[in-house]
């Protein structure tokens, strides 16, 4: 066998525990070999025993077939291993080139020659159809973009082996589907890929072969084709998963939220939101589809008051919150699980008892004359968290010690512990493995069943399709469609979402 | 948590202890006796009960300013303004001192207090600049610590007295100085102030650690966005951060004020009072306790350093190297935190 790098029965102990047992992983030349498992089953610290940052305490790993030793990530360079981390290591006022070059400047006479490192960079990505200009600052490209400059760099510095670490995770869907070509036209090129994530789709897609670790253990390695979504889940999370959530034809009631020919500016001042029209009925999940940046943000912040509304009117059960005060709305019956939770959802340095109470730690029973009270606050947060199975090792610990899906699992049990009229759920299972996602799911559609208007906006259609009981499409700031889950599909959701007027759809749908 | 708490205790003590090694050893590089010299440092201290009185008058101030700045670090806020917030609320005391005939139940506090208003709204100032235009508040407060001394400087020349160096005294009945301390300290300058210093501390802590304006005041240091989306008013804390920090400051004026010195003399430099409270603060890990035993640290190195020229022949500035050695030392915590790591990692 024609194996390009081999890592053999690693073991990996930390202090009190083991997060990597007997896993063996080997990639062939020339394939994608999918690196599974949930959040903290041990996928990074694999990749950091592979870079030399940690030294394991059994097993091999065996470059083209030769034993060698990983002391650290210069080595995995030299042996042209690069990894696409998930966060960007990018110099954001610098150009494209600056940044691949940087650590490996050719000099001529002393002095950088960037015009020679831009030409190198033009061509390489010319080469594998990255359309990177290479003369570009990174904070004016987007974050696609931005990832692409990561997979140049692995390639600049001559990179057979590239190691894509959750890469889909920051990505739209189009942005998605161009990375799956890059890839593609990469192995075509003679590379070979480890992708680690726990997007089971993106495997059945695009990957040759699949190692499944789950809680520090190698479960076992297995071909992608003969193998379905359903098997893959079940061997990641160690039971059977349901992908459909399991739910009820909705009953809406009332109206409890009206937004009417809304108008907000974005920080830079420019309009975003471009008179939006929306009606959410207690009993009810409407879904906002939309690709990224076409005024949901500026939508959510306008209703929960983080932002001004240039125009129009917000309506909560038929009392006017427009521009009223993000307090003033919480109070009167908005909860909102923001999409950026370690921004806005946590206050990472408190205990996560503390994060409990974030937006009634003035009120009785939580204070009383101004003076906290702990054992209410506390006592309130161990219910929460058993409810609600946040993993932590007490209601003491820091916010920033939990993982992701942990984190948002505190947030949900806050925003919707409160029981608010309308719960806004921007992204709510971003990052998150399967488990965590189904759990999340499910808790919307417990609230819904419960009488909530629930407003989830989302860039993964999936969740849109499996959640939601209606489907508002947004375009350039305003709601261009109304339609229902299971009259449409993927496609003619990416179509409307693209600004395609909904008749047209109907046209490509019959030409289908 | 536990381990947490014991690092947090053993930094500043080995800081403080490799600060006084150090010392040792530039003290021998001199060819001086350092044994001698330590020996004096403890006797101009604690050698009798003047030199005690001495060294809680010293601390007094500083663990007022210790707790400004150590209340701005909670928060998020780097108040380098405390020496100009010592030195409105010094004014402040003695111009009330001065002018208002009261008795003094009513008299010393009212002079207390306006002291501590005045240092607030020296605090004030920078605050409101951060929270509605974004302006740093360092810039702003460091700008401030020249504005307060030379207006003082000139306000004492022609408001308080006519065109002297120094104001008059201010009336016994604004005076915190007390003749049973006295008698009791040898005739030190020691004050009623270090009581007010000490429930000073009690205040921070429980503004700090149990009410929910401490709640939001850290909140919003640690996180504005999520603080404004739980609904707080970011720009008022931050404002009231600074007043709350400022007021502190005001505080450590009227000590010297009312208590110390009874009056008020135009100044060539810096009282220095504000600046050492940024190490009292560090060097306290910022919590009330901490500034309390860092005020007497320091307190008692100041006093004591008075007694190493007479009695060993050290030269008065080998205290203050030795000092700002402590200081390097907790600065650069970080160091002593990743040895001690080590060492825990060894064990193991």
């Amino acid at each position: 066998m024609d194996y390009v790098v081999e890592m053999l029965n690693i073991r990996k102990e930390f202090p009190g525990i083991v997060a990597n047992d007997d896993i063996t992983i080997q990639l062939k030349k020339g394939e994608i070999h999918a690196l599974l498992g949930e959040n903290g089953a041990g996928k990074s610290t694999l990749m950091n025993v592979l870079f030399g940052l940690y030294q394991p305490e059994k097993g091999e790993i065996r470059v083209k077939g030769k034993p060698v030793n990983m002391t650290d990530p210069n080595v995995a360079n030299d042996h042209g291993i690069g990894m696409v981390h998930q966060h960007f290591m990018l110099v954001e006022p610098f150009t494209v080139t600056q940044n691949i070059i940087l650590g490996t400047e050719p000099t001529a006479m002393g002095k950088i020659d960037l015009r020679k490192a831009e030409k190198e960079v033009q061509e390489l990505s010319n080469k594998y159809g990255l359309k990177v200009d290479a003369k570009a600052k990174i904070q004016d490209i987007s974050v696609g973009m931005q990832q692409r400059v990561e997979i140049l760099k692995t390639l600049y510095r001559g990179a057979d082996v590239l190691i894509f670490d959750e890469p889909t995770a920051v990505l739209t869907p189009q942005e998605i589907i161009e990375l799956m070509q890059i890839m593609k036209s990469l192995i075509a090129e003679g590379k070979s890929i480890i992708l680690i994530t726990h997007k089971l789709k993106e495997i059945m897609q695009i990957c040759d072969r699949c190692t499944v670790i789950r809680k520090g253990k190698g479960i076992g390695t297995v071909n992608v084709e003969g193998t379905s979504v359903n098997e893959l889940a079940s061997l990641m999370v160690g039971r059977d998963v349901s992908f459909k959530t399991k739910k009820t034809p909705a009953q809406p009631k009332q109206t409890v939220l009206k937004i009417d020919n809304l108008h907000v500016k974005d920080s830079r001042k420019v309009d975003m939101v471009k008179g939006l029209n929306l009606e959410l009925r207690a009993g009810e999940i409407v879904g906002i589809a939309g690709v990224d940046g076409n005024g949901q943000s500026e939508l959510i912040e306008a209703i929960t008051g983080l932002k001004k509304a240039q125009k129009g009117s917000i309506e909560l059960n038929g009392k006017a919150i427009t521009n009223l005060s993000p307090r003033k709305v919480t109070e009167s019956g908005v909860g909102h699980i923001p999409q950026d939770r370690h921004k806005f959802g946590l206050v990472l340095d408190f205990p996560i008892g503390e994060n409990i109470v974030l937006q009634t730690y003035y009120k009785k029973p939580y204070s009383k004359y101004k003076v906290l009270n702990y054992k209410e606050i506390y006592d309130k947060a161990e219910k929460l968290i058993k409810e609600y199975d946040v993993r932590t090792p007490s209601v003491y610990t820091k916010a920033r010690a939990l993982s992701g899906g942990n984190q948002q699992k505190a947030i949900i049990s806050r925003e919707v512990d409160r029981s608010p009229d309308l719960l806004i759920a921007a992204q709510p299972t971003r990052g998150l493995d399967v488990g965590a996602i189904e759990f999340i799911h499910q808790k919307l559609i417990e609230e819904r069943d419960k009488g909530r208007a629930i407003l989830l906006v989302s860039f993964e259609l999936d969740e849109i399709l499996d959640v939601s009981d209606r489907i508002a499409v947004v375009f350039d700031g305003e709601i261009v469609a109304n339609v229902k889950p299971e009259e449409t599909n993927e496609q003619k959701l990416g179509l409307l979402m693209a600004g395609s007027s909904e008749e047209k759809v109907g046209v490509v749908d019959d030409l289908e | 948590m536990t381990s947490n708490k014991l690092f947090n205790i053993l930094v500043p003590v080995i800081s403080v202890f490799i600060g006084l090694i150090s010392g040792a050893i530039i003290m021998l590089a001199f060819g001086y006796n350092p044994i001698e010299g330590y020996a004096a440092l403890w006797e101009g201290a604690f050698g009798d009960m003047y030199f005690v009185g001495e060294t809680i008058r010293q601390v007094t101030p500083y663990i007022l300013t210790g707790l400004a700045v150590a209340f701005a670090f909670r928060t998020g806020l780097f108040n380098i303004g405390a020496e100009g917030q010592v030195i409105v609320g010094w004014l402040a005391a003695i111009w009330v001192g001065i002018t208002f005939d009261l008795p003094m139940y009513l008299h010393l506090p009212f002079a207390v207090v306006i002291a501590a208003l005045a240092g607030a709204v020296w605090g004030f100032i920078p605050g409101l600049l951060k929270a509605r235009l974004g302006v740093h508040e360092v810039i702003v407060t460091i700008m401030l610590n020249y504005v307060a001394l030379y207006s003082s400087n000139a306000l004492i020349r022609s408001v308080l007295s006519d065109n002297q160096d120094k104001t008059e005294k201010i009336s016994s009945s604004a005076s915190l100085a007390s003749e049973w301390l006295q008698n009791l300290t040898f005739f030190s300058r020691m004050h009623y102030g270090i009581l007010i210093a000490l429930f000073a501390a009690v205040l921070m802590w429980f503004i700090i650690e149990r009410t929910s304006i401490g709640y939001e005041l850290k909140s919003v240091g640690y996180n504005k966005h999520a603080s404004k989306y739980a609904g707080m008013n970011v720009s008022r804390n931050i404002v009231l951060a600074m007043v709350i920090s400022g007021a502190f400051a005001g505080l450590a004026g009227s000590m010297e004020g009312l208590g110390t010195y009874g009056n008020m003399s135009v100044s060539s430099g810096f009282t220095n009072l504000g600046f050492d409270g940024i190490a009292v603060a560090l060097l306290g890990a910022n919590t009330a306790i901490g500034v309390i035993l860092a005020a007497f640290l320091f307190g008692a190195l100041k006093v004591g350093a008075l007694n190493m020229p007479t009695e060993a022949g050290v030269p008065n500035e080998l205290v203050d190297i030795i000092i700002a050695l402590i200081i390097f030392f907790v600065a650069s915590s970080y160091i002593i935190r990743w040895v001690l790591l080590r060492f825990k990692k060894g064990e193991k």
